[in-house]
């Protein structure tokens, strides 16, 4: 089943290849990924999704929560949220069909970004079942070459982020001394 | 040597820290981090890259000491950590060294074992060149640890230091490496103290969520036949003392994972003993039995479960661990509680006491008709080591280990049949005695350990328990033993054979006995002679006692080797899918048994 997870991430070396890493670790397949800056440059947003056994849905977030550099991840699949999509797509056509791509891209809210006696390179965004729909109808044109974006997702409920408060220094090395003295009933 | 404060001497001097002109170098600046953090030992082995380490290791008063492979430096570092609750700390060059460590934090990892892992690594310009001793060290730990950490600038060094000292030692223990470019460890530049430590994403819970903790203590009330399941998450948690007092006012038996050996008295009347696939009759009973499991820091392992479907079938579980995606993992819990053990199990009990006067007799005849029950399996197939009078019984080597110990000593082991055995037979008093490998099961484990744990525990007695497959792994460490004349006892349990692998292949393979037969074995007196340490061959039933003895009272390194019988096994066996509840109680003629219930 299609898992959809939503991750606020540091912006720190390595930290594409933890979240990656231990989704292959632990057996999960990426179906799409996408990394951008968010306002604040020392942050990432990442929309990934897997294909994962509905059972094993809320481990995948857990584990991801796990991660020091993550500091939110959030299962999308079911929550209220915007799922978006974005699809180049080249269609190889004749004369005689041109009128009828430029249609069928009009209903789909696709917009010429190239025009050409080949055919055109259309840009078209949407939830991704409604770019499965624009891409077979556009197949039936002509040869086509379709590069996709992977899906990126906004939650439209407002999750509270939850951050550790720094910890002094002295703090934290009392913290390990006191879990030693635990044992010393 | 067990001290958490800095040595004298080891930190910079006052006016060496406000000297504006005094530049110090990245090394000397880790081990100034170091002994912040209260390290006063560490295990490594030196190469190319880390020499500017060792420059400044050289008159240093942190100790460092010197393994012969990378490998038994982690294992050395868990050892430490195993056996005092703090960070132990382990050292490798780049390359091949930092490889051989991988071993050894895959370990800690799987067991929750706070270690601090520093590597060096080439210069930071020579990165991705293919460089002479360059390995991707920050991509290949990725995996194998909580948490990694790849410095290119002595301006993090310290924060860095001590984000890593402060992950690897709470919430859930694990390991973190730290890898050191060449160029960093040979800069120079001010030492400034890292005032805190900023990791926003880091969560660690520890309170317990007050509603379920009182949901937890009713429905401890409440049950029947309640069954506590201890694991290494009692340890880890320093919960020793609040576990015996929920038990103290429940009455509850417990049963302790091979993590958890320890965490609960073994002398203790409530104690069973270990379950799962080699736990005893009593305690796999108990689980396949019991209405309520109180599950504390332990994680539903398969060596435990066995067939997860029929583990625990009509209990209702309440789950209580530090970390949030154990929750659920593998076994669904009705009650679920995120957060340290030892608070929370405090938290429970002083719930439980409130509801005392209400609810403490509720369910007195059911409770002690479920006690005559464990008792009547414990009669019906006790955990009884095996004797003989012409041959020496593993069971009967750890039932002697066990006899002069008495629940105190430090034991270490490999992993294999001994290990079980020991498991079985060996009591272990209070927490942080038994240190094993458990989630890896690595051979080649109990001797570098018990040396790491010996350097933490200089005047305790400290045992190794190995298998003759796992000595061969770790005799280089005889020198280890030998030039810090450790007084060390390396009790090898020798049956000529990798007895778990033979005892599968006789069991699920046809007895298509293959590549585990150990023929050759170095003659040990000479072995450990040549090393300095005394060697003695055990043979004979008569001698094994005086051996142990003697070598118990020894103040110098010992090594014993004990003939044991070649084609013993270890029983009880739950088959690899079976449940629990079925388990194989001896060799002759294999008795399946079912529930009873």
């Amino acid at each position: 089943m299609i898992q959809v997870i939503s991750l606020l991430v540091e912006n720190k070396p390595g930290a594409l290849m933890r979240i990656t890493g231990l989704l292959s670790a632990r057996g999960y397949n990426i179906e799409s990924l996408t990394v951008a800056r968010t306002l604040d440059p020392t942050l990432s947003r990442m929309t990934i999704v897997v294909d994962v056994d509905p059972a094993l849905r809320s481990q995948v977030v857990k584990q991801m929560n796990k991660l020091i550099n993550v500091l939110q991840a959030s299962d999308l699949t079911e929550s209220p949220a915007v799922l978006r999509e974005m699809v180049l797509l080249r269609v190889r056509s004749s004369i005689e069909t041109r009128t009828a791509i430029l249609k069928e891209a009009e209903i789909f809210h696709a917009r010429v970004v190239d025009s050409s006696v080949e055919g055109f390179a259309l840009e078209a965004t949407g939830d991704p079942e409604k770019l499965n729909e624009f891409i077979d109808v556009m197949r039936a044109y002509g040869d086509i070459e379709v590069t996709r974006s992977g899906l990126v997702a906004a939650s439209l409920e407002q999750k509270k982020l939850r951050l550790s408060p720094p910890v002094p220094t002295s703090k934290a090395e009392a913290a390990a001394v006191g879990a030693n003295l635990g044992d010393k009933q | 040597m067990c001290r958490t404060a800095p040595r004298p001497g080891c930190l910079l001097r006052k006016e060496e820290l406000f000297e504006m002109s005094n530049l110090i170098s990245g090394a000397r600046m880790l081990l100034e981090c170091l002994a912040r953090e209260g390290v006063d030992c560490f295990f490594g082995y030196p190469g190319g890259v880390t020499l500017p380490l060792y420059d400044c290791v050289f008159d240093h008063p942190i100790r460092h000491v010197l393994v012969r492979h990378e490998e038994n430096a982690a294992f050395a570092a868990s050892g430490y950590a195993r056996s005092t609750g703090r960070v132990g700390v382990c050292c490798a060059t780049s390359g091949p060294g930092a490889t051989n460590l991988v071993t050894g934090l895959v370990d800690a990892m799987m067991d929750s074992i706070p270690v601090v892992a520093i590597t060096g690594q080439v210069h930071s310009k020579l990165i991705g060149s293919d460089a002479f001793q360059e390995a991707d060290t920050f991509g290949i730990s990725r995996s194998c640890t909580k948490h990694n950490f790849l410095v290119k600038n002595i301006a993090d060094l310290p924060q860095v230091v001590h984000e890593a000292f402060y992950i690897a030692s709470t919430g859930r223990p694990g390991p973190v490496l730290i890898d050191l470019p060449k160029d960093v460890l040979q800069a120079q530049s001010h030492y400034a103290p890292v005032g805190a430590i900023h990791l926003p994403g880091y969560k660690v819970y520890t309170e317990g969520h007050t509603g379920q903790i009182r949901r937890a203590a009713q429905m401890i009330w409440d049950a029947q036949r309640p069954l506590v399941y201890a694991g290494g998450g009692i340890i880890a948690a320093g919960a020793s003392a609040e576990l015996r007092q929920l038990v103290e006012i429940t009455g509850a038996p417990v049963v302790c994972t091979l993590m958890g050996l320890g965490g609960f008295p073994g002398s203790h009347p409530n104690f069973i003993s270990m379950p799962g696939m080699h736990g005893s009759y009593a305690a796999n009973m108990a689980l396949t039995n019991c209405d309520l499991l109180i599950a504390v820091g332990v994680r539903f392992d398969d060596r435990v479960t066995g067939r997860l479907s029929a583990f625990a079938p009509h209990a209702r579980v309440i789950h209580i661990d530090i970390d949030p995606a154990e929750i659920g993992k593998n076994r669904v819990p009705d009650l679920p509680i995120v957060g340290d053990a030892r608070r929370v199990l405090a938290r429970i009990n002083s719930v439980l006491n409130d509801l005392a006067p209400r609810s403490a007799g509720l369910h007195a005849g059911a409770r002690s008709a479920w006690w005559d029950e464990i008792r009547g399996w414990k009669k019906q197939h006790p955990l009884e080591p095996a004797r003989s009078e012409t041959e020496i019984k593993p069971q009967h080597l750890m039932a002697e280990i066990d006899r002069l110990t008495n629940g105190r000593a430090i034991v270490a082991t490999d992993v294999g049949q001994h290990q079980m055995w020991a498991a079985q037979f060996i009591r272990f008093d209070s927490p942080r005695l038994f240190l094993t490998s458990g989630g890896l099961g690595s051979m080649g484990f109990g001797m570098p350990a018990a040396i790491g744990a010996q350097f933490a525990h200089p005047d305790s007695l400290v045992v190794a328990i190995v298998g003759d497959g796992g000595f061969q792994m770790s005799i280089p460490e005889l020198a280890t033993i030998a030039n810090n004349r450790l007084p060390l006892k390396v009790i090898i349990c020798n049956n000529g054979y990798l007895g778990m692998v033979r005892q599968w292949q006789e069991l699920f393979y046809n007895n298509r006995v293959c590549a585990v037969e150990l023929s050759t074995f170095p003659n040990i007196e000479k072995l450990a002679g040549a090393y300095g340490i005394a060697g003695r061959d055990v043979n004979r039933v008569s001698e094994l006692r005086p051996a142990l003895e003697a070598a118990f009272a020894s103040p110098e390194p010992q090594v014993l080797n004990v003939q044991v019988s070649s084609f013993e096994n270890v029983f009880p066996m739950v088959p690899a899918g079976a449940a629990i509840s079925e388990m194989v109680l001896g060799p002759p003629q294999p008795v399946a048994v079912p529930a009873a219930k």
